[in-house]
C-alpha cells in the first residue's frame, strides 16, 4: 500500500510580475515524516512554504497539503496545519496560559479540551510555576518550546516550523529536535527550514532549493553518497554556492 | 597604534530592582590591536548589552572600558568618532538610496567616501550596480553589505559587528567571513557577536558569553585543547534507542545527537562498551559546541 501523503506538489509555481520565485517544484511529504526544506537565502523557501500554508495562491502547477487542494480549500488547510517561525511565534504581553487558550479558541477548540490538554502541556514543559509569567519574561530557549507546543496544540496533521532553532543555544537546540522526534511519532508531519546545517541530519528526508527550484532531494545519507560529501554542510555548499539569486 | 578594547568587571541589569534580569553579569575582556575577536552565544546571552556599552549607547551599571585607550563613559565623544558599528537590526534609512546613505554615514564622520573608499571597494562594488535603489527595497544580503560599508566609511578603529550573519544561509556566512579578514589585514579590530558556534574557527580568539556571563575566553584551538575527555561519535540504526542506551551506559558523562551521529563523552580511563554490532563507533576531536555544552552544564 502507499503512504499516505501529507504534501504533493507538482509543477507548483509562483510569479511575482516577471520574477520567477518558485519555478515548477514537484516532491511529496509522506505522512509522519520529517522533512527539511532548505535553501539558500532567496531560493524561494518562504514563497512555497506560504502557499503550503494557504496564504499565497500558486501561479500554477497543483499541490495538496493533507489532502486538500491549495487553490480550492486554502481556508481549510489553515485548519489542518500548524505554523512556527523565530520571528514570530507567541505573543509576549500574554502569559503563557493565556497564549495557550488563545490558539486553542483560534482553532475552535472546546474550552474542556483547551483545560484539559493545558494542564498536560504545563506538566511536560515543566512550566507549572510559570503558567502566569508574561510569555516576554520567558528566556528564548524556552519560548521557542512553548511556541512549538502551541503550534500542534489543535493537533494538526502537518506543522511548518520556519528556522525554529535560530539563535537558541546547543542544549535548547537538542532539547527542540527531542520534542519534534516525538511530535512525528504521534504521527505529525514535520515541514522543517534550518540554517544549522547538522539539523539537516535529523530529518528523513532533505529539499534543497537553489534559484526557485528543488536542486536536491533525498535522505541526508544518501545526498551525501551522491554528493561524495561528508557532511550535509559540504552537500549544501556545492549545490547553494552557484546561486544566483540572493534575497530574504 | 593603540586599537585596544579593555572591559573591566562590567555589569549591567535591567527591570526593576525586585525583579532584576540580569544581562552581564562581571564581565571582563582584554581585546588586542587588530585582533578578530568573536562573542559567541545564543540570544539572551549579553552580546548586544555589550556591544551597546563598548559603543556608548548604553551606562554599564558597574565596571568600566575603554575602546582604543578612551573610556566609553567619560570620553564618549571620542569613542564616537573611531568606532563603526553595526547593529542587528537593519538601522539605515530605508527611504534614502545606497549611495546616499554611504554619503550620509561619512559626511557626519567629516569624511569622504572618496578618501576612504579602498576599505570598503571589494564590498561595495557587489552592490555599486544598485546604488540609486532604496535601502528599503534592497535584499537581506545586500543591506547586510551596505551596512558594513556605512559602519566602515569613516575608517573606524574598532568595528563591532553585532550578529552579522543570523539568518544568513550558510554560503554567504562563509563569504562575509572572507570578507573580515580582508578587513583584519588593513588593522581594523573587529569584535563580532554570533550564535553560530561554528563560526568561532574564523576568529582569532573568542569569548563564550551564556545568560551575561563569559564561559571562557581564548583560541578557538585552546578552547578545544581544553575538552580533554574522550569524546566519540556513534551511529546504529535506530537513533532515538542508542541515544537512550548510551544515557544508561556506566562511564558515558554525556550522550547528545550530533548531526548524522550522537557524541558520547566518555569518563577519562573508561572506554566505550560494545554497543551492537550494527553499531559505527570512531574516536573523534570536539568543536567548539561540544565545549559550550560543556561548559553550560559546569555553570548550571
Amino acid at each position: 500500500m502507499p503512504k499516505e501523503k501529507a504534501i504533493t506538489a507538482e509543477m507548483l509555481t509562483k510569479r511575482f510580475g516577471d520574477f520567477i520565485a518558485v519555478n515548477a517544484i514537484s516532491f511529496e511529504v509522506d505522512k509522519g515524516e520529517i522533512f527539511g526544506f532548505l535553501g539558500a537565502n532567496g531560493a524561494g523557501k518562504t514563497t512555497a512554504m506560504r502557499m503550503f500554508c494557504g496564504l499565497s495562491l500558486p501561479s500554477s502547477g497543483k499541490a495538496t497539503v493533507a489532502g486538500l487542494d491549495i487553490y480550492k480549500d486554502n481556508e481549510a488547510i489553515k485548519q489542518r496545519i500548524g505554523y512556527m517561525s523565530q520571528k514570530f511565534s507567541l505573543y509576549e504581553d500574554l502569559t503563557v496560559k493565556e497564549n495557550i487558550r488563545f490558539y486553542g479558541g483560534i482553532y475552535g477548540k472546546s474550552d474542556t479540551y483547551i483545560k484539559k490538554e493545558t494542564e498536560i502541556l504545563l506538566h511536560q514543559l515543566e512550566l507549572e510555576a510559570q503558567a502566569n509569567t508574561l510569555v516576554g519574561a520567558l528566556p528564548l530557549g524556552w519560548k521557542q518550546k512553548l511556541a512549538f507546543s502551541v503550534a500542534i496544540f489543535h493537533q494538526p496533521d502537518i506543522v511548518f516550523l520556519d528556522e525554529p532553532t535560530g539563535g537558541v543555544d546547543p542544549v535548547t537546540r537538542r532539547e527542540f529536535w527531542n520534542m519534534i522526534y516525538e511530535a512525528a511519532a504521534k504521527g505529525i508531519t514535520v515541514f522543517v527550514t534550518t540554517h544549522y546545517l547538522d539539523e539537516a541530519e535529523y530529518c528523513d528526508r532533505v529539499s534543497i532549493m537553489v534559484d526557485g527550484v528543488i536542486a536536491a532531494l533525498d535522505t541526508p545519507a544518501a545526498l551525501k553518497k551522491q554528493y561524495h560529501a561528508s557532511g550535509m554542510d559540504e552537500v549544501f555548499q556545492q549545490l547553494a554556492r552557484g546561486a544566483k539569486r540572493q534575497d530574504n | 597604534m593603540n586599537n585596544s578594547v579593555i572591559v573591566q568587571g562590567v555589569s549591567k541589569q535591567y527591570g526593576s530592582k525586585k525583579q532584576p534580569v540580569v544581562a552581564l553579569s562581571d564581565i571582563s575582556l582584554d581585546i588586542a590591536t587588530g585582533e578578530l575577536f568573536g562573542l559567541i552565544g545564543p540570544d539572551g546571552a549579553g552580546k548586544t548589552s555589550l556591544f551597546r556599552i563598548l559603543t556608548t549607547l548604553l551606562l554599564a551599571d558597574k565596571g568600566s572600558a575603554t575602546v582604543a585607550g578612551y573610556d566609553v563613559v567619560k570620553e564618549y565623544k571620542a569613542v564616537r568618532k573611531i568606532v563603526g558599528y553595526m547593529p542587528g537590526k537593519f538601522s539605515l534609512y530605508q527611504d534614502l538610496t545606497v549611495e546616499e546613505n554611504l554619503h550620509f554615514f561619512a559626511t557626519i564622520f567629516h569624511a569622504s567616501v572618496a578618501d576612504n573608499y579602498h576599505l570598503i571597494k571589494d564590498i561595495y562594488e557587489q552592490i555599486a550596480p544598485f546604488k540609486d535603489r532604496r535601502a528599503g527595497k534592497l535584499s537581506g544580503g545586500m543591506k547586510q553589505k551596505l551596512a558594513l560599508c556605512c559602519a566602515l566609511i569613516h575608517e573606524p578603529k574598532v568595528l563591532f559587528l553585532d550578529e552579522p550573519t543570523t539568518g544568513v544561509d550558510a554560503v554567504s556566512r562563509n563569504e562575509f567571513w572572507d570578507m573580515l579578514q580582508l578587513l583584519k589585514k588593513k588593522g581594523i579590530t573587529i569584535i563580532v557577536s554570533t550564535p553560530y558556534m561554528d563560526e568561532a574557527s574564523r576568529c582569532d580568539r573568542v569569548a563564550l558569553i551564556q545568560n551575561g556571563r563569559i564561559l571562557q575566553v581564548n583560541t578557538p584551538e585552546a578552547i578545544i585543547s581544553g575538552f580533554t575527555q574522550p569524546l566519540y561519535a556513534v551511529k546504529a540504526p535506530g537513533m532515538l534507542s542508542l541515544l537512550k542506551q548510551l544515557h544508561n551506559t556506566p562511564g558515558v558523562l554525556a550522550a547528545y545527537p550530533f548531526g548524522e551521529y550522537h557524541h558520547a563523552v566518555m569518563q577519562p580511563g573508561v572506554s566505550l562498551p560494545f554497543l551492537g554490532k550494527d553499531a559505527e563507533v570512531k574516536a573523534v576531536t570536539p568543536n567548539i559546541e561540544d565545549c559550550f555544552i560543556q561548559l553550560m552544564q559546569h555553570h548550571a
